[in-house]
């Protein structure tokens, strides 16, 4: 409550921003979309992995690449999924620019409070933390996107242990790293 | 005429990633603050966004299916993996602070230490593809259920899990919202 005791955040204590619920509404009729228009659930980790194919090339070598069994079935290219990639991106920097919070962010509040305001430091915890989500997206065969939001609204046995599991070990995590030592 | 294939698809794919990456943005989960907040249990944007986007995204998905305008997309339930990668998802999404769509969409608003870890996400991808074979012999068996979805699985009829869960989402949304008032 310190630094965000703001005007804003008094003002939320008086009434219900209900920004989260209608991007929550935009999420789950855009799905309806998706699921009708090109037959394809929100989704992000599949094409990663399928980008990581193409990144693996010049450094393991095109055979190693192509012999591959996981790389064999999701192969680099220019797909529906690599493309919604880049669309996301882009989404997200419309909305930064309309909104004007469009800025270069390299330490973020939470975690300077914490860990202090050493970029080096920063990258390297968010490189790791790339590598652990995307290595564990995979082998659970989706991410908060593809197993979360579109597994858990087709009532999908997989969405919901991923759901159960993801918030588990995430907040044990966030208490380990961010309360424990904090008195 | 439906769904949409071709060359079309792929323009479709950059719009519908540019929509998903404008509602993560413009709903603030495109923020590492945000997510590990939620973590936390300081801030309930995620949970918020989350929930709305599966009973919302769950009713018209489960309407279409019936109507015959959309197939189901179901991942299969293949039990230790899903969690066992859905705990490792967690872990990383906390210290990444990121998931990888929100991560896109907050690249594209100027996170440099987003940039860093998607660097980290492609590495996590050539990691599981060189495990892949390891992964397939043992552990993607083990409670291998396949394409189950909770209403076969609990013989409950899906529009009354829907209902349940709408229920269910209305009172965390209440408790939420209180609680936040008080404080």
């Amino acid at each position: 409550m310190s630094s965000m005791a703001t005007g804003f955040s008094r003002a939320r204590e008086r009434s219900i921003d209900w920004t989260p619920y209608i991007i929550g509404i935009g999420l789950g009729v855009l799905s309806w979309i998706v699921f009708v228009v090109v037959n394809n659930p929100l989704g992000i980790t599949t094409a990663i992995g399928q980008l990581s194919g193409g990144v693996a090339t010049p450094i393991l070598g095109a055979e190693a690449v192509t012999s591959n069994s996981y790389w064999a079935k999701n192969a680099m290219k220019l797909d529906y999924g690599t493309l919604f990639l880049a669309g996301t991106l882009i989404g997200g920097a419309l909305s930064a620019f309309a909104t004007g919070r469009w800025h270069v962010e390299t330490v973020p509040t939470v975690w300077a409070e914490r860990f202090g305001s050493s970029q080096v430091k920063r990258y390297i915890a968010a490189f790791a933390g790339g590598v652990i989500a995307m290595y564990g997206a995979r082998l659970a065969n989706g991410c908060t996107s593809g197993n979360g939001i579109s597994g858990g609204l087709q009532l999908a046995l997989s969405g919901w242990v991923f759901l159960a599991a993801m918030f588990a070990t995430g907040a044990l995590t966030a208490f380990i790293l961010f309360r424990a030592t904090r008195t | 005429m439906l769904p949409v294939t071709g060359t079309l698809s792929l323009v479709l794919a950059v719009v519908f990633g540019a929509a998903f990456g404008f509602l993560l943005h413009r709903g603030r989960v495109a923020d590492y603050n945000t997510i590990v907040r939620q973590f936390l249990f300081q801030d309930f944007t995620v949970i918020k966004i989350m929930l709305t986007a599966i009973v919302v995204g769950g009713i018209g998905v489960f309407a279409l299916v019936n109507a015959g305008y959309a197939q189901f997309h179901i991942k299969p339930a293949d039990l230790l993996a899903v969690a066992l990668g859905a705990g490792i998802f967690g872990v990383g999404m906390v210290i990444y602070g990121y998931c990888p769509g929100t991560a896109l969409a907050a690249i594209g608003a100027g996170s440099a230490h987003a940039f860093v870890g998607a660097g980290g996400m492609l590495l996590g991808g050539i990691f599981y593809a060189l495990s892949f074979d390891w992964m397939k012999v043992n552990i993607l068996p083990a409670g291998a259920m396949g394409k189950v979805q909770l209403p076969q699985l609990l013989g409950v009829a899906a529009p009354v899990l829907l209902a349940a869960l709408a229920v269910i989402a209305v009172a965390v949304f209440a408790l939420i919202e209180s609680r936040s008032r008080v404080s």
